[in-house]
């Protein structure tokens, strides 16, 4: 088993970025691999509260990173700098975090076998 | 002028340069992933209330509503629909849009 990382650092809808990444992310979990997510700088818009898409003609695909958990995809990273440079915090998420600073981030990042980014 | 900004501020630096260069009186519509340079505590908040003087700001209500920040919409900038976009199109001579 190998890790892999997926590094999300766009916003959702306005590119296809973010939701490419769910895709792979969801590939990657049913080769029963080690998968990591973190979001940083517009990455972590990904993850706000209350998208209502009905308006643009896109798929609201947020509620999918809720089901990650069915995935055995658990391992859901944050960027402290990020969230709070958008005047977010852990509240505004709409799925359990865990919320790392720069130095947490990039030992987790050394740890990986694989990082893929989006 | 309009101005149409589509991308985020902590992204590009798209609404940055429009705004140093916008003339008071000229209309700035943020639309995509613009709509985060009109929500409270974004990098740009300072940057868009300070240019509310001079030049007149809207959003795209559907783009902020898919990104879950109707509700964090700044006070002074004009939330507008498919429709309002066509009018102010209309209304204010060529569109600048800064991709």
């Amino acid at each position: 088993m190998k890790k892999f990382m997926f590094v999300n650092r766009k916003a959702p809808y306005g590119t296809i970025y973010a939701l490419e990444s769910l895709e792979v992310v969801l590939i990657t979990a049913t080769f029963d691999q080690d998968v990591s997510l973190v979001f940083m700088d517009d990455g972590v818009y990904e993850l706000a509260k209350g998208q209502q898409t009905k308006d643009i003609g896109i798929k609201n695909f947020s509620p999918s990173y809720r089901a990650l958990e069915g995935y055995d995809v658990e391992k859901l990273y944050v960027d402290a700098d990020s969230l709070t440079a958008r005047g977010l915090s852990e509240k505004d998420l709409l799925v359990p975090v865990e919320v790392l600073d720069s130095a947490q981030m990039a030992e987790l990042m050394a740890q990986q076998d694989v990082v893929l980014s989006f | 002028m309009l101005h149409i900004v589509n991308k985020s501020p902590t992204q590009a630096r798209s609404l940055e340069s429009c705004l140093r260069v916008a003339l008071p009186g000229q209309a700035v519509l943020l639309i995509e992933d613009g709509v985060y340079g009109a929500t409270t505590g974004s990098s740009s908040e300072a940057q868009v209330r300070a240019a509310a003087g001079k030049v007149k700001f809207y959003a795209l209500k559907p783009d902020l509503e898919a990104r879950g920040m109707a509700t964090r919409a700044l006070d002074g900038v004009t939330l507008v629909d498919y429709g309002g976009f066509v009018d102010l199109v209309a209304e204010h001579g060529p569109s600048n849009s800064w991709l």
